[in-house]
């Protein structure tokens, strides 16, 4: 696979290293009522979607960025691939 | 119709007019007692196990493909119970005891073959970890054996024990662990299943679950809707899209591992190896072709097919611990959907609507638990309790802090 980043251009899935799903993004906050049940949905429950997925993965071997990659994981096919600090603003974290 | 070698000799005497078929291809009924979804290992195994055991009937196990299709004939066939943790290894032993006697009990060659499994050991701390471990499967009465550098030499003399980063310091052997034929296995508990009276209904996929006031009362299929006083789920790779339908979210993600297999060769493996340290394991299957692979891809799949930076990965490990291996030809690879938890351990449990059971979770290694899982998952089904050797695959131990986490890598599928 081939990860088109956005400020470095192609570059080879394997200089990335993988951490799941982009909502991971969105921490409950540990204030709330239930941010015990949050946080376990949060670190233990996934969608794990057969389809498109947003997904984190960081650019270890690279300028060690986030990025979030939208990914077909029945082809494997990439749509998109953003910043994960532009996605995490425009999200308002 | 039993199998023997007194039938093969008259078979073979008499043209082969007398085989069967092994196993019925009946139309779905409109409502069983059981109804299993996934004809994989493990499905198989537990309507086995339902009716043998449990002496239960009217169950059916419904395979949207063809039974064997899926993980358990693309495995890399190994069997062994060395685990550490004590919520697994009683789990893994009684596995392994049962495939001990599992060809006598379906009456099927699943060519078990107890060549024996050996890890091995590049450092004093994995040494110390290692016989840790085998001390726990001694505890729970499993085999282990700890090896020298001079016996795994002896053993197997083409090893690069000398390697500069990973020299080869022991091993831990399990001569007990080897490798059986995948597919018979498959094939073997759906000859069995069939001869107690299960329906096995192939091409026939759950497109839904009908819930009414929180109790499951059937299933919707490409087949129509059938009705059943007892669902229980096994799709393994599938386990997040089927709960799905039941308004489930599970601690689960899907990857892919890769698996490849060379020409065939004269014999030169006579056990398993695992390279833990350089991702590499392989057996040579009585073909003679070398069976090996390593680690999962690492990313969400449901591909069924892997990435060359694992072929590549896999084959630098193999050729390190394995020089002899720089000239063998490569024949086949392929790939299959890993049900990846987030303690790398399976879940086996009731959940929170009645009548629906689900069992998944079970990572690059739930061929070996075929049998166990078969028989544990009838006996949740069937007493609606856990069996003694489960009791820790619960869906709320994540909640509770009660993570059966072999490797201590956390709450990251793709690293367990
Ligand atoms: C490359 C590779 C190597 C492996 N090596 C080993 C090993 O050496 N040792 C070991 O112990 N384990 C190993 N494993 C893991 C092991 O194969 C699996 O954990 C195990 O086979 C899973 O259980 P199963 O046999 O029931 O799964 P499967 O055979 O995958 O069965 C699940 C079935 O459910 C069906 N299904 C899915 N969705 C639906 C639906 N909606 N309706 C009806 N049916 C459905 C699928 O078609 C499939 O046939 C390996 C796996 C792979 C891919």
């Amino acid at each position: 696979m081939i990860i088109n980043h956005p400020l470095l251009g192609p570059r080879d899935s394997s200089e990335f290293v993988y951490l799941g799903d982009a909502n991971l993004i969105n921490r409950p906050n540990w204030q709330e009522d239930s941010a015990v049940r949050q946080f376990v949905d949060y670190g233990y429950l996934r969608d794990n979607t057969a389809g498109l997925h947003r997904e984190l993965w960081f650019h270890e071997y690279g300028d060690r960025s986030w990025l979030v990659v939208t990914r077909d994981t029945v082809s494997h096919e990439i749509k998109e691939v953003r910043l994960a600090s532009d996605v995490a603003t425009e999200e308002g974290r | 119709m039993k199998y023997s070698g007194f039938k093969i000799i008259k078979e073979a005497l008499t043209g082969h007019r007398g085989w069967g078929p092994a196993w019925r291809s009946p139309d779905p009924s409109s409502e069983y007692d059981y109804i299993i979804i996934g004809g994989g290992g493990h499905g198989l195994a537990t309507a086995y196990y339902l009716a043998k055991e449990f002496k239960q009937s009217k169950i059916a196990v419904l395979e949207k493909g063809w039974i064997g299709g899926g993980n358990v004939g693309r495995n890399t066939t190994i069997i062994r119970s060395n685990y550490l943790l004590d919520g697994n290894e009683p789990f893994y032993e009684f596995s392994l005891k049962l495939w001990e006697g599992l060809e006598k009990e379906l009456n099927y060659n699943a060519m078990v073959s107890q060549r024996g499994i050996l890890n091995l050991i590049h450092s004093d701390a994995q040494r110390d970890a290692f016989i840790r471990r085998g001390n726990a499967m001694l505890l729970n009465g499993a085999d282990a054996d700890l090896l020298s550098k001079e016996q795994i030499q002896k053993r197997y003399p083409f090893l690069n024990t000398d390697n500069a980063r990973f020299p080869v310091k022991g091993g831990l052997a399990q001569h007990r662990g080897g490798t059986v034929r995948h597919d018979a296995v498959a094939w073997g508990y759906a000859r069995a299943a069939d001869s107690y009276g299960v329906d096995i209904v192939q091409n026939c996929e759950v497109t839904g679950f009908k819930i009414e006031k929180g109790i499951c009362v059937g299933v919707d299929t490409t087949k129509g809707f059938i009705k059943a006083k007892t669902v229980g789920a096994c799709v393994a790779g599938s386990s997040s899209r089927l709960m799905q339908m039941a308004g489930m979210r599970l601690p689960i993600e899907s990857h892919v591992l890769q698996a490849f297999v060379s020409e065939g060769l004269k014999p030169i493996l006579p056990g398993v190896i695992t390279f833990g340290a350089g991702h590499f394991y392989c057996s040579q299957s009585d073909k003679g072709g070398l069976v090996f692979g390593g680690d999962i891809d690492g990313y969400n799949s449901y591909a069924q097919r892997g990435n060359l930076p694992v072929v590549e990965d896999v084959c630098e490990g193999g050729m390190a611990i394995f020089p002899m291996l720089g000239r063998v030809r490569l024949l086949r690879m392929w790939g299959g959907i890993m049900d990846m938890s987030m303690d790398g351990s399976p879940i086996i449990d009731k959940t929170d609507i009645s009548g629906l059971y689900f069992n998944g979770g079970w990572c690059y290694g739930g061929f070996k638990a075929t049998p166990a899982s078969g028989w544990v998952y009838a006996h949740l089904l069937a007493t609606k309790e856990p069996h003694k050797t489960a009791r820790s695959f619960r869906f709320d131990r994540f909640s509770k802090g009660l993570m059966i986490d072999e490797k201590g890598m956390g709450n990251q599928p793709n690293l367990h």
